[in-house]
């Protein structure tokens, strides 16, 4: 009987995502955007910044969904992809940093300003370099697993409170937001649609595909550690 | 339920009764706070505006509640734990230290702020609202530390990643009470903070549930 491969092993989401990210690239740049006053033709970063957050959040929400299955399970492969989805979505985290800073310093004309938004990026990268630190600093393997994924079910809750609840109050800067133009609902026009959706679903896979190598990388590392 | 409550009231009045023995750690908290608030009161003879005032007022806090909560879990030995775990269900240790750090914590705020008015001279607006904020806001600040306070011990009980663990956690919770305040402070009405009080209350009831879920699991051993 042939051997079912996981889902992670085929190859057919991979040619998507990097089908879906050369179209991003080619009409991203290439493609016609409205003319928006102060936005101009930075507008053309809501197919790269915003994508990554996206991600981002996308990792995040596997490192909460197999922290909570480690508890119920105690299987140590589940924290493994916990950790590995928390370390994708790090490095997602500082790239959507560094596009929205060299985005504000053209139309904000500073590279951070106070900004809910902003902010909230602050907490969460803060929050998973503790739960990084909090992981080097266990010695027992068990032990670390678990209480990294309380932390980080924990750190979840709070993050969601910061980013969706708090930004409700205040004004943001941000297009869209506080009566800034931008990319909401009437604004975004079908020709930025097109290229945004195909964005979004394409650095997702790109997420996911860094993970799941790292997850099979750990995998081998671990048996080959096991045969010495 | 009977048996978790009589629990939670036994372990409650056993930390009191730790506490009134020796009385070291709220007197040394209490010192601590104190020496803070001189320090910034040196630091700005000059007259300091409300923001400021506010901010700082918050900021030392925060560092004092991390020195009385950091303890809550660290100071116990491995041998009083294990005893503890045989006897005790772990939703009423989580509870009891929960309560706990809230009073000691609401007491410490109390003080602090008590303090801190007659050093600086800021007309407050509406000091029934500053005092909803301050013991809404101590709260929060010590469930959330109880429970980081009980990670850390499990990891290595090293007293510095309590702050590490916590104050990134506490970002909204802090963000929220500062807000808060500040509208009191201003004077403004009562519509103008209800939804941040709103959002203080849901926050205070999230931080207490999932300690009380979670805990559990980092009980088990």
């Amino acid at each position: 009987m042939k051997k079912t491969r996981p889902i992670s092993h085929s190859w057919w989401w991979k040619v998507i995502a990097l089908v879906c990210l050369l179209y991003t690239y080619i009409a991203g740049f290439l493609g016609t955007v409205p003319a928006m006053p102060i936005l101009n033709e930075t507008i053309r970063n809501l197919f790269f910044h915003v994508c990554m957050w996206m991600s981002m959040f996308v990792l995040m929400t596997v490192n909460v969904v197999y922290g909570i299955r480690y508890l119920s399970t105690n299987n140590s492969y589940d924290d493994l992809v916990a950790e590995e989805a928390a370390r994708a979505s790090m490095v997602f985290g500082i790239a959507g940093l560094v596009t929205g800073m060299v985005w504000a310093n053209f139309t904000w004309g500073a590279p951070w300003v106070n900004d809910p938004q902003l902010n909230g990026t602050a907490a969460t990268m803060l929050l998973y370099a503790a739960y990084f630190i909090l992981r080097n600093a266990v010695n027992d393997e068990a032990k670390k697993s678990k209480l990294a994924a309380i932390y980080s079910i924990f750190a979840f809750a709070m993050m969601m409170v910061f980013i969706m609840v708090l930004p409700k109050l205040t004004d943001s800067l941000h297009p869209g937001k506080g009566g800034n133009p931008g990319f909401n609902k009437y604004d975004l026009d079908s020709n930025m649609r097109m290229v945004f959706y195909p964005a979004v679903i394409g650095w997702t896979l790109i997420g996911v595909w860094i993970m799941s190598l790292r997850i099979r990388f750990r995998l081998v590392e671990q048996s080959y550690l096991e045969k010495l | 339920m009977k048996q978790l409550s009589s629990q939670v009231n036994k372990l409650i009045l056993h930390e009191i009764r730790i506490e009134w023995k020796s009385r070291q750690a709220f007197t040394s908290i209490i010192v601590y706070s104190l020496a803070s608030i001189y320090i910034t009161y040196l630091c700005f003879r000059q007259g300091i505006d409300p923001i400021t005032w506010n901010a700082l007022f918050w900021i030392i806090l925060l560092f004092a509640a991390t020195n009385a909560v950091a303890k809550s879990f660290l100071q116990e030995s491995r041998g009083l734990q294990f005893y503890y775990y045989t006897l005790l269900n772990p939703r009423a240790v989580i509870l009891s230290k929960t309560i706990y750090n809230v009073l000691l914590l609401v007491i410490l705020g109390m003080i602090n702020f008590a303090c801190y008015a007659i050093l600086f001279e800021i007309p407050i607006g509406d000091l029934y609202q500053f005092l909803i904020g301050l013991v809404l806001g101590s709260m929060g600040l010590s469930a959330t530390l109880t429970l980081v306070s009980g990670i850390v011990s499990r990891a290595n009980n090293n007293a510095s990643l309590v702050a590490i663990l916590g104050f990134p956690l506490l970002f909204p919770l802090l963000l929220t009470t500062i807000r808060f305040s500040k509208n009191a402070i201003d004077g403004l009405d009562w519509s103008i903070n209800q939804p941040y009080f709103i959002i203080l209350s849901a926050l205070n009831v999230l931080i207490i549930a999932l300690s009380y879920l979670l805990f559990p699991y980092l009980w088990r051993e």
